[in-house]
């Protein structure tokens, strides 16, 4: 009983160390869909709800972007009506597509938002086995 | 190797030239797509006259909003603006800096003159009524907030600048803190359309 606790233990450790090597050594990839943007929608008919009572905000208030892997925002208006949208005024159909190339974090003014604010991160490349762990223990 | 062969790698280097010629260098600004006119205004230019945006059709413009008595935001774009135009060189001259104000209390033609004037000569200022600039503003999605401090006040102002093309259309918007390499990077983009 007491050998078999002991294989129990040492195979969950070995499948522990396993997922750490495989998290740290493993490169991060960009997305085959799309690549390294990192998208968000006003939908159709955003508006018409909103005129209709519902609030509901369109942006996280937060935004985290990854240098190297999802660094560059796009945003798209699908709404029959212009909106302000991040930092810009959008038409209807219209999209921005704003690339990041430094790490830092950048603040927008931004009507979408209760706080009138949207706060773009963007996080260096994880180059480091440990960097890359804490990147994709953030996306779990 | 054989002339069937000579003819199909031409052929496929063709093909790749094509392709490479058609991709459009990549703006280091947020890109609009598809590009809409820039909305039209008509203003009290710093310079003599009016200021309207149809009379640079032909150049490239930046367009940006701010104030003269701005002491973080507006000294740093503009200085940036100008160390641009003139790395930049002979091709600068296609290029306008449109500055338009969000403070018309104070910014008065003779005063944006001078204030712009000691960035870059060039530079082009706009003002008018509040009811004129609100409009301007509305039409192109900037916030304005007054903020009283003390005996003065302040105006809170969206920090970016927008890229006008040759033909008039929004192209681009620069984040505030983007640097001088940056604005000549895509404008020299812009200025080989």
């Amino acid at each position: 009983m007491r050998s078999l606790f002991r294989w129990i233990l040492l195979a969950c450790g070995a499948a522990g160390l396993a997922v750490f090597g495989w998290a740290g050594l493993t490169p991060i990839e960009t997305r085959a869909d799309s690549g390294r943007e990192e998208l968000f929608e006003i939908p159709r008919g955003t508006w018409a709800r909103r005129m209709a009572g519902e609030d509901r905000d369109i942006l996280p208030d937060q935004i985290r972007l990854t240098l190297g892997i999802r660094d560059i925002l796009v945003l798209r208006n699908r709404d029959d009506v212009p909106q302000i949208f991040g930092p810009t005024l959008m038409m209807p159909g219209q999209s921005f597509k704003l690339p990041f190339e430094q790490a830092s974090e950048y603040q927008f003014a931004c009507t979408a938002h209760a706080s009138g604010q949207m706060r773009v991160i963007v996080d260096p490349y994880p180059a480091t086995p440990w960097a890359r762990i804490l990147w994709r223990a953030r996306r779990l | 190797m054989n002339a069937r062969t000579v003819r199909g790698l031409l052929l496929t280097l063709a093909v790749l030239l094509a392709a490479t010629a058609n991709s459009a260098p990549a703006l280091k600004a947020g890109v609009f797509d598809p590009p809409r006119e820039a909305p039209p205004f008509a203003l009290q230019s710093s310079g003599a006259g009016t200021l309207e945006l149809g009379n640079y059709r032909g150049k490239v413009v930046i367009l940006g909003f701010g104030f003269t008595w701005c002491t973080n935001v507006c000294p740093v774009t503009l200085a940036t603006l100008a160390q641009a135009r003139r790395k930049l060189g002979a091709s600068a001259a296609d290029v306008q800096i449109v500055y338009i104000t969000v403070d018309p209390e104070r910014d008065d033609p003779a005063r944006m003159h001078q204030y712009l004037h000691a960035f870059d000569p060039t530079f082009i200022g706009g003002t008018g009524t509040e009811r004129a600039l609100a409009a301007v503003r509305k039409d192109y999605g900037i916030t304005a907030e007054k903020r009283d401090s003390g005996t003065s006040y302040s105006v809170a102002h969206s920090s970016f600048t927008y890229l006008i093309d040759r033909q008039g259309r929004l192209r681009a918007l620069m984040p505030y803190g983007r640097s001088a390499d940056d604005y000549v990077h895509d404008l020299k983009i812009l200025l080989a359309e």
